[in-house]
């Protein structure tokens, strides 16, 4: 199939997203070695951690410019995930809790 | 005949953007994935999948953190070095980290100067990110030496806490590893496919008898852009949390 592109882009680009994922790198390191805790803390970290994983979905694997029948069905999927994020979170709560009454303790 | 015709009409068609593009690939009643070289589109799948292997491991990890009673290890001294005197925490996982990006960055060139027809800067470039694929891997060796000689963490207990530490933390580390490990194989072979000049004189493949071309490349680098991938989320919910 000759309709088979190759992904061919500027060098600049890799380049300046390259630079950008040291910063934002460097950035997830100063959050522990400035030592923010709590909200602060997670927020950062997250946010630091979606930067760095669009730029090299985006970028680096080329998602930007593939046909968006591709996109999708990549990743549309992995969103089902929050949902068990919620799941685990609910889980991991209550085993918490059962284990602070059954196991913890003063009596 | 009026069969064929018909099939290189559609083969030919333009080919719509945006939505209306989804829905028309998706309906064409051919291959979804147009201008996509099938192999490309394989490894996502595949990579798909591996998504989802590697979020349970963390989304069990964040029950299992969630869920003890027992004071779970700090990551921040667990992994921090001491250099001439001076105790820096983390910096061993900050390394690495560094270590993968830059790799990262080596196998995007290598991609690009792939499909300009760049033999040995391509050859270079792999064998760089080969090269610091193999450091990484070296140092987490060293990681895990020191976790289980030094502290004694084993994959059942943990004499600086809760005992799933050790288990999570074998388990997560241990699977990434292996898989930066496959790609610093495969990483090292294609290098000397291209060295030796196959995709540029598209000779057959070994296994499969295809013709080898620079999409390889590219394949590869999707691969490897994924481990490091992974690492950027182990090391905000692992180490950083």
């Amino acid at each position: 199939m000759s309709s088979n592109e190759g992904q061919q882009h500027p060098l600049g680009i890799y380049f300046q997203i390259w630079t950008l994922l040291f910063v934002l790198s460097a950035f997830s390191y100063a959050v522990d070695y400035l030592q923010f805790q709590g909200y602060l803390r997670w927020f950062l970290i997250i946010a630091f951690m979606m930067l760095k994983a669009g730029l090299i979905v985006a970028v680096f694997m080329h998602m930007l410019w593939e046909r968006l029948a591709l996109v999708y069905a990549i990743i549309v999927p992995p969103l089902l995930l929050l949902v068990f994020v919620g799941i685990g979170t609910l889980e991991g709560d209550y085993t918490f809790l059962t284990r602070e009454i059954f196991f913890g303790g003063a009596e | 005949m009026t069969q064929t015709a018909q099939a290189t009409a559609a083969e030919t068609a333009p080919l719509l953007d945006g939505t209306p593009g989804v829905i028309a690939d998706w309906s064409s009643d051919q291959r979804a994935f147009k201008k996509t070289h099938w192999g490309k589109a394989m490894m996502w799948i595949f990579l798909l999948s591996d998504t989802f292997i590697f979020s349970c491991f963390l989304i069990a990890y964040g029950t299992v953190r969630m869920s003890t009673t027992i004071p779970w290890p700090n990551p921040s001294e667990v992994f921090a070095l001491t250099i001439f005197g001076n105790h820096v925490p983390l910096l061993l996982i900050a390394i690495m980290t560094f270590v993968l990006i830059t790799s990262s960055g080596t196998m995007a060139l290598a991609v690009n100067f792939g499909y300009r027809k760049n033999r040995m800067a391509t050859f270079w470039l792999l064998l760089t990110t080969a090269l610091l694929g193999a450091m990484f891997v070296g140092m987490q060796a060293f990681e895990w030496t020191k976790l289980i000689v030094d502290e004694g963490v084993r994959p059942w207990s943990n004499p600086m806490g809760a005992p799933q530490f050790g288990a999570i933390f074998f388990m997560v580390t241990g699977f990434h590893g292996t898989h930066v490990s496959f790609g610093v194989v495969f990483l090292f072979i294609m290098a000397f496919k291209v060295l030796r000049g196959n995709m540029d004189m598209e000779k057959p493949g070994f296994m499969t008898g295809r013709k080898q071309d620079y999409n390889m490349i590219e394949i590869m680098g999707l691969y490897w852009h994924f481990v490091d991938l992974v690492w950027v989320f182990i090391f905000a919910v692992f180490y950083l949390w």
